[in-house]
């Protein structure tokens, strides 16, 4: 099968300042997506007018013929992705099959959110209360959901993670490795809303239990911010500013049975049937291996599901993802496997796996804040348990 | 926020048979015509089969806990914490599941692998609830 490994590069990446519910910034989505765009074109020696293709995700307000008036951007293409945190790599995917088929020459794929200001997505049942009245009745899937109370991500993940510690003794320890990593990558990194606050065992321990077994620091935050990366083909990119990053591999995946794991998971064994197929698209299109990854970069909308990820993208065995956590394992800079190295959605921002992918970049380009030495591939996943996206970056 | 009445379902052109046994007590799935598999939420052909041929099916209402949280950060002012969800899997079909709320059962004792059975309770002329109950186990042999 014809595929777009290592024709096209990320050449420039851009971000905002973060802020959260208690700490939120002022601007608009709008503004932070244009200050994002705008950083990532400076970033890779382009003039707005040289963007001709953008790229947004399903849940972004922006119209992004606004953002091209603001910025002078020339656009003639358009794309969008499903699956609000799922669709954050197929951005970048489809921003590489549009400039290999020659659609766009410059794609920027971006993301910007505001949830102090528009949707707290923790609380995204709240937001409908009054339509539901209105309708007696909560319309469509999610009306197998809400009128239960499960009115929130955490809570549909609490149920896999209840159901993955009956099955394979999975333990909060475990799941506490890996906020515990994410946050000691954030007090390294200046830009991580939790860059000042360094986090124990026990402070995992004692945070408010949100939905059992999940506590606090389990769930993602929710941010405001914004993020942009930019896309060419290989050859332009040896032309430009920065040092290329390789796309190697761009996939995206659904389920084999219509399910949505968040609210409905009509499979009561974890399979993940999404990231399982994921895994062997990004796996076959780069031709590496698990080990040959360097740094992951896997979304972290609940520590459970980046455990479940760890099982499907083969770095351990199904049911073996929480002794992989393990003996320091998921932290820089001796660990086998740095995850998440910017701090990740639990301590550096909720930027719906866009700030992953520029942390990705900034590895292979050796600017990180949490520098793994001599980084060379990439893994960057988006969000499961629900149809999802990756890509494999190399230097 | 003023207290708010907890969101009733609205029932949807493919689910109406569903809600429809619900009033009178049944629980009813969807059940494919041609090839006997069960299917929720309902679809309008049979994700096993592509069969066309929809129809509903009374099952036993026997199940077990696949799944369970208990809320204690509140979400939404008509649900006060704590509270359970919990994924069944009911006896007919592996993987068949619906998500309900455990009734009169204390937090501490719930358990993946728990025997339950469901329970209705008509809440408006329109729209009667399941939840389910815990009970013992199904002895009779029938699956």
């Amino acid at each position: 099968m014809p595929n777009i490994k290592d024709k096209t590069c990320i050449v420039g990446i851009g971000w905002t300042k973060f802020g959260s519910m208690k700490r939120p910034l002022p601007e608009s989505q709008y503004t932070l997506a244009c200050r994002a765009i705008m950083a990532a074109i400076d970033d890779a020696g382009l003039r707005p007018r040289d963007i001709d293709g953008i790229m947004r995700f399903s849940f972004d307000s922006n119209d992004p013929i606004r953002i091209a008036d603001s910025l002078g951007l020339n656009l003639r293409f358009f794309g969008k992705t499903m699956y609000g945190g799922g669709g954050g790599c197929a951005c970048v995917a489809q921003a590489a099959a549009a400039v290999n088929a020659g659609l766009a020459t410059h794609v920027v794929a971006f993301r910007a959110l505001s949830q102090s200001q528009e949707v707290a997505f923790g609380h995204f049942a709240s937001l409908f209360a009054e339509k539901f009245s209105e309708r007696k009745g909560v319309p469509g899937p999610i009306g197998w959901a809400i009128p239960f109370g499960l009115m929130s991500p955490a809570q549909g993940a609490a149920l896999t993670a209840s159901r993955h510690f009956h099955l394979y003794g999975t333990t909060s320890d475990h799941l506490a490795n890996i906020a515990l990593a994410e946050r000691r990558h954030a007090n390294r990194n200046p830009d991580a809303f939790f860059y000042d606050r360094p986090m124990t065992r026990d402070d995992y321990m004692n945070s408010p239990m949100i939905s059992t077994p999940l506590h606090l620091y389990d769930c993602c935050q929710e941010s405001d911010g914004a993020c942009a990366v930019i896309v060419t083909s290989t050859e332009r990119a040896k032309d430009l500013k920065q040092q290329p990053v390789y796309i190697m591999a761009a996939a995206q995946a659904g389920m084999w049975y219509p399910n949505h794991a968040l609210i409905l998971d009509k499979i009561p064994e974890i399979v993940q049937d999404e990231t399982w197929q994921l895994a062997e698209a990004l796996y076959g299109m780069s031709g590496i291996t698990p080990s040959d990854v360097d740094v992951a970069e896997i979304y972290d909308h609940f520590t459970i599901h980046v455990l479940c990820a760890l099982e499907s993208f083969g770095f351990c065995k199904r049911g073996e993802g929480g002794p992989f956590t393990e003996g320091g394992r998921l932290e820089w800079p001796d660990g086998d496997l740095p995850l998440n190295t910017s701090g990740g959605h639990l301590s550096e921002a909720y930027i719906h796996g866009l700030n992953l992918i520029v942390d990705g970049v900034r590895q292979l380009r050796g600017t990180a804040p949490a520098q793994v030495r001599d980084a060379e591939i990439v893994l960057c996943a988006s969000g499961n348990a629900v149809p999802t996206s990756g890509i494999i970056l190399r230097r | 926020m003023p207290y708010l009445p907890i969101p009733l379902p609205l029932p949807y052109p493919e689910s109406e048979g569903f809600w429809e046994g619900c009033r009178r007590h049944e629980l009813t799935i969807q059940a494919c015509e041609d090839c006997g598999a069960y299917c929720h939420p309902p679809s309008p052909l049979c994700p096993a089969c592509r069969s066309w041929k929809r129809g509903w099916s009374r099952v036993s209402g026997r199940g077990t806990v696949a799944g369970f949280t208990i809320v204690t950060r509140a979400i939404f002012p008509g649900m006060p914490v704590p509270y359970n969800i919990v994924r069944v899997e009911l006896q007919e079909q592996q993987g068949l599941c619906l998500l309900g709320n455990l009734i009169d059962c204390p937090p501490e004792t719930i358990e993946i692998g728990m025997p339950v059975t469901v329970v209705f309770e008509d809440v408006e002329p329109y729209i009667t609830m399941y939840y389910f109950r815990r009970t013992e186990p199904d002895n009779s042999g029938e699956t």
